[in-house]
């Protein structure tokens, strides 16, 4: 498997690559870690004439605290997500997403930006910030500007990013510390690619009633969906397995999956709302056994 | 379109190696067909077997999903570079003492993988080792083995599992 | 005739592997390892479609690329890939190395390219334009014999390939006096092989007009035999190297198109010329496995005695004829009854041409598709007259004093104790307790079900297996064996043979395989046949270089012929133990100074065969349990107990039945190949198609019983298949029981989350 010829650029900064993409324009591709575009090349199901490499480029790479969220560079990897103490502390939900990516070494190679970028509606960061209600800063030749997670994935393999933009960081609001986050996720056992997941924020007041709860799945369509229906039940309620076993009833409700060779759509919107009272009474403390069965990865 | 070639360095197995490369250059081709490494192997064309895991800067990647270009200035390590002459890293030779081999097709990228494991995680669980080599495939062993060859590797490696001197154990 | 060896031998001893650091240091070498100067590649151009006509194929650009060196077409050449006739009538319509007029699977090669680099052919290939004129497909085995079906081979008028039938006693009349009689329908997923290390060739010529070719094959001179027929080119001038393989389980057995194209151009430009598969090659062209559809019928009387069994086998070819192609079908047949005393069998094969990839032996060839046949009607039959699974399988069986036991499909059994291994497994498993655990789990309202399947695994046959024994000069020792390995450890298992045997260390034994050149005629590594039949090969050749040894010894030590016995490195005069010749000194006289009437030469090739197959046979007891919410299937215990008579190697036996199992589970969960209704490929990457990874293995508890082989030179029987036969139906059955209180008889494997899940649904509502 050889990817067609094309030519390669490495960029030295952001600008540079700015400056690359206007020059190339929409035959080139900008490259991450490059694990969703390098065998979608070698399939030649992606032929770009160019590629302008950011992975050379300094400052897009790391987790910090930014104000109220963590600011995520374009361009960390997976396993460096997984692993933060941070993340892992603060947004337990973004660090297991990261962690059941892939492989190890995907995940040693492959950027949350370019998953992102990528959009493939069986990813598992598209999910996991959609419920966390992240934002994407994005610059361009004309300046910077911030897209919201729900405004940011459009449909299948379809962001809201320009042709001339560049995605630097993403953005996602610290939980506070009253909150719980929680991601869980069915991969096709040969891809290892979402099936279904689901990943929830859940806000609790003193009294253990939800304040409110966000909760996004993936594997239902072109995009995360916000699972409305459970987020509505659950508003107000006390966060107790029944309540929540109620609440995610509803989650598939208003999706249209596909069947595939793997799965039905009947079974994507039943795993929907398994997943979503995983998450939910993990996100709201309830202890959640996982399994290994031998008919799943 | 023909593309120009692009000068890359970087070293590998602590030789550095200096070349003009097409920018469509696998880094697993690289390695196989340019350097005559041809320890690290492929065995499919979607990412997914691990048959070509190398370590790139330390860390444990797939050189098939890698251009050589974005390995300009990297360090690389293969699986030719584990050994110490004759002596086997205490993996390779864990994988003697359980069997963990038997066509040994995949059996470079899973000792990749398990160094890299090691390395982070000097006492994995069987369940930690299993989901450490979830990027690699095997067909021969079940892996069931494989399993038992890198805890041998770990205890050795953390200095409990004597050399065995017989050829004859388990 | 059966050899028992001290503990303290070689036989027996699970000895590290010599083949290890070479390979765990990434020295190995496989044939896209093989560096040749001057090399050039191949890529071709392949059909999209699963059935078309083609109506232009365009060159033009493609000769115009980059380092492209050849571009040839169907049009360009004349090379088939031969396939013998199995079955008396069967059709053999032609399988062309590059199509001719029309393509009948996706992936049929159309048009060669041979360029500089490997990314120029492939671009190059991608160049060339070919127009097709689409006609319709047939994918399904039992479609394809329905009344009305698409035509998969145009050249014939039906997709029927053979029908062929395999009888024995009155069925009639069995059926007719049964209180009971089971029917089912049972299919067996198609399955990949998945080698890890794809197909490669490496051709070169050689300067006086020979021709070399490495091969990733598991039979170096089959396959050399059916390129020299496919060539046209002499046999004697072609030498076959099997170097590193990188697995087979079946599905390198064959000869390949590619290979004799990268093996034709190569003699055609003079040059080195190398192919190598992607794994998309290999999903759309490699040998795939089962798809076999069993109409069965068990008769039995109402005690559970099985009285007679009927079986309708419909076997999916694909589309074109392998060298093997047509033989697993037939494996199925002999092997119907399995391990009970059925005697009145007729079973009927239908193999069939459809438009996929063509299907061939994978790792069991026929046995798992039998042994599941079998071990469903078994345990259905146990649900529906009331008996115990293991009662109904005990009242059955073939007893140890029966043995050599005739069948009646034909086939005699060497040896057997098929109640030991069940009751070994039982106390491995704990059975009793397994059951418990499986009731109260029921109470709790979960799905958990009870497994149980035994099964004979025959092994060996396919003719003959060479091995020749050579002492060198200097006493060192070199074997030749026509097995040729793949990852089976032959080089450390007939070491340990011939150095136990000959009593010298292991380090003076070279174990050489896989090149034509330097080994005598020979078959291969396949039908879990190396220990049996390369083994039994080279115990005889050891025996008649030994018998020619100690009459050299005598004259060496001037002592008489019936005094000289083995002794450690060479031989001795009985009682007089420091009296010794040395393998060195024997040598020496051997190719020396030799007694009178003794020919020179210290060297024995043996043909073997034993012109029948060894039956090793196991039980294998599972528990699963399955989550009612999401189809999720954990296995819970999975006890497995073999027996393969004599074991040489503990360590590379287990490793065996490790490997097979871990297959098994793949079918049993995870694999099918699968096409849409169009004939189009649905899994042709390993993005879609599923293989166990380290996470989908269950603790394996393994277990053994030792009944030696009488008609075997070692005792021994093969294994290599024990798992992929045993371990599914063990499954299968344990799935259904599992999910029986809910009036679910049948399901066909994989056993997919999903596909449970929707099951668990549809009966659930139906109670409703």
């Amino acid at each position: 498997m050889f990817p067609a010829n094309f030519g390669y650029v490495a960029a030295r900064s952001v600008d540079e690559a700015l400056e690359l993409l206007a020059q190339h324009g929409e035959d080139a591709k900008l490259l991450a870690g490059g694990h969703s575009l390098i065998p979608a090349m070698k399939l030649r199901l992606a032929s770009p004439r160019t590629l302008i490499d950011l992975g050379t480029v300094q400052g897009l790479r790391g987790v910090r605290v930014d104000g109220d969220a963590l600011a995520i560079g374009a361009l960390t990897v997976h396993a460096d997500i997984a692993a933060s103490d941070l993340v892992r502390q603060r947004i337990p939900a973004l660090a297991a997403a990261a962690g059941v990516i892939g492989d190890v070494q995907v995940r040693n190679r492959g950027t949350i930006g370019g998953s992102c970028a990528h959009a493939d509606p069986a990813a598992d960061f598209p999910v996991v910030l959609t419920a966390l209600n992240a934002s994407f800063a994005v610059v361009s030749p004309s300046g910077k500007r911030t897209i919201s997670v729900d405004d940011f994935f459009v449909d299948f393999y379809t962001t809201a990013l320009g042709q001339n933009e560049i995605l630097t960081e993403i953005r996602v609001p610290l939980p506070p510390s009253d909150a719980g986050t929680a991601y869980h996720k069915l991969a096709n056992p040969a891809s290892g690619y979402v099936v279904v997941s689901s990943g929830a924020l859940v806000r609790r007041d003193g009294s253990g009633k939800s304040i409110d709860a966000r909760v996004a799945l993936g594997g239902l369509g072109g995009k995360p969906f916000r699972a409305a229906g459970t987020e509505t039940a659950l508003r107000g309620k006390s966060l107790t397995l029944e309540s929540i076993v109620d609440a995610s009833a509803k989650a598939a409700e208003g999706s249209d999956p596909d069947d595939d060779i793997y799965a039905s759509a009947d079974y994507k919107r039943h795993i929907a709302t398994v997943l979503t009272q995983r998450a939910l009474a993990q996100a709201s403390g309830f202890k959640v056994e996982t399994s290994h069965p031998q008919n799943q990865r | 379109m023909n593309a120009e070639r692009v000068a890359i360095s970087l070293t590998i197995n602590n030789v550095r190696h200096d070349a003009a490369v097409e920018p469509r250059e696998l880094l697993v081709y690289f390695l196989r067909d340019r350097l005559g490494l041809t320890g690290t192997h492929v065995g499919c064309d979607t990412s997914q077997c691990g048959a070509c895991t190398i370590h790139l800067n330390g860390r444990a990647v797939k050189s098939c999903t890698i251009l050589a270009v974005q390995a300009n200035g990297a360090e690389i390590t293969t699986i030719e570079g584990l050994a110490h002459g004759d002596e086997l890293h205490p993996v390779q030779e864990g994988f003697r003492q359980k069997h963990g081999l038997q066509c040994g097709y995949c059996t470079p990228g899973m000792i990749m993988s398990s160094v890299y494991l090691l390395k982070n995680n000097p006492n994995p669980t069987a369940e930690e080792i299993k989901h450490a080599l979830d990027g690699n495939l095997c067909r021969c062993t079940g892996y069931v083995n494989i399993v038992e060859s890198v805890k041998w590797a770990a205890k050795r490696m953390r200095g409990g599992q004597k050399a065995e001197g017989g050829d004859v154990s388990r | 005739m059966t050899t028992q060896h001290a503990p303290a031998g070689l036989i027996g001893a699970s000895v590290l592997r010599v083949e290890d650091p070479v390979l765990a240091t990434g020295r190995g070498c496989y044939v896209d390892d093989v560096q040749l100067p001057g090399a050039v590649y191949l890529a071709l151009s392949r059909s999209p479609y699963p059935h078309a006509k083609i109506t232009s194929i365009n060159t033009e650009a493609a000769r115009k690329m980059p380092g492209v060196e050849l571009v040839l077409t169907g049009a360009d050449i004349d090379i088939n890939v031969p396939s013998p006739v199995m079955i008396p009538g069967q059709k053999i319509p032609p399988h062309p190395a590059l199509a001719r007029g029309a393509v009948h699977a996706v992936g049929a090669p159309v048009a060669a390219v041979v360029a500089q680099t490997r990314a120029q052919a492939v671009d190059a290939a991608n160049a060339i334009e070919v127009e097709y004129d689409p006609l319709p497909a047939v994918v399904n085995g039992e479609n394809a014999v329905e009344p009305g079906a698409p035509i998969a081979r145009e050249e014939l008028d039906t997709n029927i390939c053979y029908r062929a039938v395999n009888k024995g006693g009155d069925v009639d009349k069995a059926f007719a006096e049964a209180d009971h009689i089971v029917k089912m329908h049972i299919a067996s997923p198609r399955q990949v092989a998945m080698a890890i290390e794809p197909r490669a060739a490496a051709a070169k010529p050689e300067p006086n007009g020979d021709l070399t070719v490495w091969l990733s094959t598991q039979s170096p001179h089959r396959v050399r035999a059916d390129l020299a027929t496919a060539l046209k080119f002499p046999e004697h001038r072609i030498r076959v190297i099997a170097p590193d393989v990188g697995g087979g389980f079946g599905s390198k057995g064959p000869l390949y198109r590619e290979y004799t194209l990268a093996s034709y151009c190569a003699l055609k430009l003079r040059r080195p010329v190398k192919w190598t598969a992607t794994r998309s090659d290999d999903f759309l062209t490699v040998i795939q496995g089962r798809d076999q559809a069993m109409t069965s019928e068990l008769a039995l009387k109402r005690d559970g005695t099985m009285l007679g069994l009927k079986v309708r086998v419909v076997a999916n070819l694909g589309a074109y004829l392998c060298s093997n192609t047509a033989g697993p079908p037939q494996r199925m047949m002999a092997m119907a009854p399995g391990c009970y005393q059925i005697r009145n069998v007729f079973v009927e094969v239908l193999a069939v041409f459809t438009n996929t990839v063509s299907t061939g032996p994978y790792r069991g060839a026929g046995r798992p598709e039998s042994v599941l046949n079998i071990e469903r009607l078994v345990d259905k039959a146990a649900r529906d007259l009331g008996i115990d699974r293991l009662e109904i399988r005990r009242k059955n069986f073939i007893r140890p004093e029966q043995f050599p036991y005739k069948t009646a499909t034909g086939v005699e059994y060497d040896s057997g104790e098929y109640e030991r291994a069940l009751d070994e497994a039982i106390k491995l498993s704990d059975y009793d307790r397994l059951i418990r655990e499986r009731d109260a789990a029921r109470k709790r309202g979960e799905l958990a079900g009870v497994g149980v399947s035994t099964f004979v695994e025959p092994s060996g046959g396919a003719g003959f297996e060479s091995g020749t024994v050579r002492v060198e000069r200097t006493g060192e020792i070199t074997v030749l064996t026509g097995s040729s390995s793949h990852g089976q450890g032959h080089e450390t298992m007939f070491a340990q043979v011939v150095a136990d045997k000959m009593r010298v260390g292991m380090e003076h034994v070279a174990i050489r395989h896989g090149d034509t050149m330097a080994v005598q005629q020979g078959v291969g590594t396949f039908g879990s046949r190396s220990a049996v039949m390369g083994g039994g090969a080279l115990a005889l050749a050891i025996e008649k270089v030994s018998d020619k040894a100690r009459r050299i010894a005598a004259h060496l030590m001037e002592a008489s012929l019936e005094d000289i016995v083995p002794a450690d490195g060479g031989f001795a005069v009985a009682g007089v133990p420091e009296k010794r010749a040395t393998w060195r000194q024997i040598a020496g006289a051997a190719y020396g100074r030799l007694p009178k009437g003794m020919d020179p030469g210290l060297q024995e090739t043996v043909f073997f065969d034993p012109k029948r197959e060894a039956w090793g046979f196991g039980a294998h007891v599972a528990l699963v349990k399955i989550d009612r919410d999401t189809g999720e299937t954990k296995i819970e215990k999975l006890v497995l107990v073999d027996d393969c008579g004599v074991i040489i190697n503990p360590m590379i036996v287990e490793g065996q039945i490790h490997g097979g199992v871990a297959q098994g589970l793949g079918e049993a969960f995870l694999e099918q190949m699968q096409y849409g209704e169009d004939g189009e490929v649905l899994t042709g990457t390993l993005v879609n198609y599923a293989v166990p990874h380290a996470t989908s293995m269950p603790t394996l508890t393994l277990g053994e019983t030792v009944t030696p082989n009488p008609f075997n030179p070692m005792g021994v029987k093969g294994v290599g298949e024990a798992g992929t036969n045993g371990a599914p139906p063990c499954i299968a059955n344990a799935v259904m029981d599992a999910l029986a209180p809910l009036g679910i008889d049948h399901i066909d494997m994989p056993y997919t989350a999903p596909k449970l899940w929707a099951a668990v649904q549809a009966a659930e509502r139906g109670k409703k």
